[in-house]
């Protein structure tokens, strides 16, 4: 495929605000992740909540849209100049030229769950000051950051669960290919909310401590909450730096919520990602795993990594720092990957006390300072989606 | 972009059973008359689900598998784009109405079906499809947000792609917050080629303008349904004329799709 230049991008996390934060975070092996202090959900988790949320209200224009989910995305945008960055493609292309793609689960879903803790006794209906269409619906976010950024490009959100963010920038690329747009901004946003937590726990898949992926006793995920965004323009003479070479998509046609047992979807996304980024897997030199810290999605991602690359690659988590921010996980550790490649970085796994010994991939779990050629990054949600994404330098 | 062709149709809502009636009400040989849409029972869900599976699942398989009928396609050669503004509002409200409660029991297989993609996630289960699968939403934009979605896909070489756009009401009291009154599920096949038989070529492209489509392809009540601007588009297959309609998309843009009769 023709690669596609990342001018810009940035990142919100429960490690920080912008790259700066997360790389000083990844780098001294802090985790984001605390006890759970979310509002009122009294579950034994431990999740990654971004500070200062609550005292970040939207801009005035956008005070319709007023939801935590929207905030976030906001605060997002302001991070590493990535409004800025825009600013001068909007010159460049035009406003509408500009595609604006976001990944989300949830949206503002905590907005119609304070609602029905507010019914009328007598109607049952929500309380006035509840708006559909501006929070809970899933293309929310997206109009926030449309108009936040004053774009008019072809614009959607896609929300395929925890893959969300990841094919964002798939069907960025193919929009762009097809002419429907000169560039992309495309990211993801999900915020903490009560259906997340208690829907984790009914599947029995919180863990009770701090996530360890790759660990032996692993026991569940820790959620996060996230916005990244990342700016996507053809790549082109003149433009060097880092970029999308190649994605690649399956589904598992498997199970709505648990992976295929041998990680069937997972092979195809990575191989479907090798092959249009034509390179060979001996060319990747590190992988940043979907990696949830939960038994069965760690066992079977393994065993396609080891399927795809034979056990050579160095592979591990960010999910241990971030948490997993489920619709925005695609695109936080796209950043992370980024990042990776720019400053010739690994983040070992963090939380790990013994690397599971029926894992056959090289988990690395120190971290490791050295140059990449290629960063692949997975990313699997509910519905057996897949998405892996090849990021590597431009000349 | 290059032209596609669109191999076939499914179509499931009020008075508007199937693409053959629908073709006849579109293209304006038959008069609308309003009929509620019986509950469709399709063969390629699991009996389990077939009866008891969110409805959602249900609709969207059955239109995808009417598209698919026929076509000389199959089910798992194709990718699929699914596209909703609404998703399952049936399990979105009892997920609310569970968490208002003081034990906040969330049913675990509620959980998993509220995921935007779960439509999608049972149709490549149920049809073994193991390619790309997206799931979008774009408020009352829905249907033009997976038709260029689909558009992509074809364009990038996908040999074919299934779009399913659809939209059932929410029960109260999130109806009253989203007016969405009539359910409406429309799914199309298309490819890059011309190997098996084609009802219509379409060009599409993007434009300034805010969608020019005539109202009075839309039965009365669907107006509300994003899913309902497929059926000027339709209506154009059904007449089986060479025409341009063009539909509203984002702010200021509008999707224009010229359809090709092919015979």
């Amino acid at each position: 495929m023709k690669p596609l230049t990342v001018t810009s991008f940035t990142t919100v996390n429960a490690l920080g605000e912008g790259n700066a934060a997360i790389l000083v975070a990844l780098r001294g092996r802090r985790s984001g992740l605390r006890r759970n202090d979310f509002e009122s959900a009294s579950i034994d988790t431990w999740i990654g909540r971004v500070e200062g949320i609550e005292s970040a209200p939207l801009p005035p224009s956008l005070s319709l849209f007023e939801c935590r989910n929207n905030r976030l995305a906001v605060l997002g945008l302001r991070q590493d100049g990535f409004e800025q960055a825009v600013g001068r493609a909007r010159e460049r292309y035009g406003d509408h030229r500009i595609a604006v793609l976001i990944g989300t689960s949830t949206s503002g879903v905590r907005e119609t769950e304070r609602a029905y803790a507010e019914r009328d006794a007598v109607t049952g209906a929500l309380p006035p000051s509840y708006h559909y269409s501006e929070t809970h619906n899933l293309f929310s976010v997206c109009e926030v950051v449309r108009r936040y950024l004053g774009l008019s490009g072809p614009s959607a959100t896609i929300s395929t669960a925890c893959s969300s963010s990841a094919k964002v920038f798939a069907s960025a690329q193919r929009l762009i290919d097809a002419g429907f747009a000169d560039a992309a901004v495309v990211g993801g946003v999900d915020s903490l909310c009560l259906m997340t937590l208690y829907g984790f726990q009914s599947l029995g898949l919180l863990s009770r401590e701090p996530s360890r992926p790759c660990d032996e006793a692993r026991d569940g995920i820790s959620i996060g909450e996230a916005a990244g965004f990342a700016l996507l323009e053809r790549s082109a003479a003149g433009r060097p730096g880092v970029g999308l070479i190649g994605y690649g998509e399956s589904s598992d046609a498997y199970h709505m919520s648990a992976p295929h047992p041998e990680g069937a979807g997972a092979i195809a996304a990575m191989r479907d990602a090798l092959a249009r980024a034509q390179i060979g897997p001996g060319e990747v030199d590190y992988v940043n795993m979907h990696g949830t810290g939960t038994p069965a999605n760690d066992r079977t991602e393994d065993m396609a990594l080891h399927r795809v690359f034979g056990g050579a690659v160095t592979c591990s988590s960010t999910k241990g720092w971030t948490g997993h921010t489920l619709g925005a996980a695609g695109i936080v550790e796209a950043v992370i990957s980024l990042l990776c490649l720019q400053e010739g970085f690994v983040p070992g796994n963090l939380n790990v006390r013994k690397v599971d010994p029926a894992l056959k991939s090289r988990i690395a779990v120190a971290n490791e300072e050295r140059k990449l050629r290629h960063v692949v990054s997975n990313s699997f949600g509910f519905g057996g989606n897949n998405c892996s994404l090849v990021f590597g330098r431009l000349v | 972009m290059t032209p596609f062709y669109l191999h076939g149709v499914g179509v499931l809502g009020p008075g508007l059973h199937g693409w053959q009636a629908a073709r006849r009400i579109l293209g304006g040989e038959q008069m609308y008359r309003y009929e509620a849409p019986h509950e469709p029972k399709p063969d390629l869900l699991p009996q389990n689900e077939r009866r008891r599976g969110p409805k959602t699942v249900r609709w969207t398989v059955a239109v995808a598998q009417e598209a698919l009928q026929g076509t000389g396609f199959s089910a798992a050669e194709a990718a699929a784009v699914f596209t909703s503004s609404s998703g399952d509002g049936e399990t979105m409200h009892q997920i609310c109405e569970s968490l208002a409660r003081p034990g906040r029991e969330v049913s675990p297989t509620r959980f998993h079906n509220s995921v935007h993609n779960a439509a999608a996630g049972y149709w490549s289960i149920a049809s073994g499809s193991c390619r790309t699968s997206v799931t979008l939403c774009g408020h009352d934009a829905s249907f033009a947000a997976g038709l260029l979605e689909a558009a992509g896909l074809v364009s990038a070489g996908e040999p074919a792609v299934l779009l399913v756009a659809y939209d059932l009401p929410y029960p109260q009291p999130l109806l009253s917050h989203r007016p969405i009154r009539e359910p409406l599920a429309v799914a199309m096949l298309f490819s890059a080629q011309a190997r098996h038989p084609a009802l219509a070529q379409w060009r599409i492209s993007l434009g300034a303008g805010a969608g020019n489509a005539a109202p009075s392809a839309v039965p009365p009540g669907l107006e509300s349904n994003p899913a309902a601007q497929a059926l000027p588009l339709l209506a154009a297959v059904a007449r089986g004329r060479t025409e341009t309609a063009s539909i509203t998309f984002t702010y200021g843009q509008q999707l224009e799709v010229e359809s090709q009769a092919c015979f």
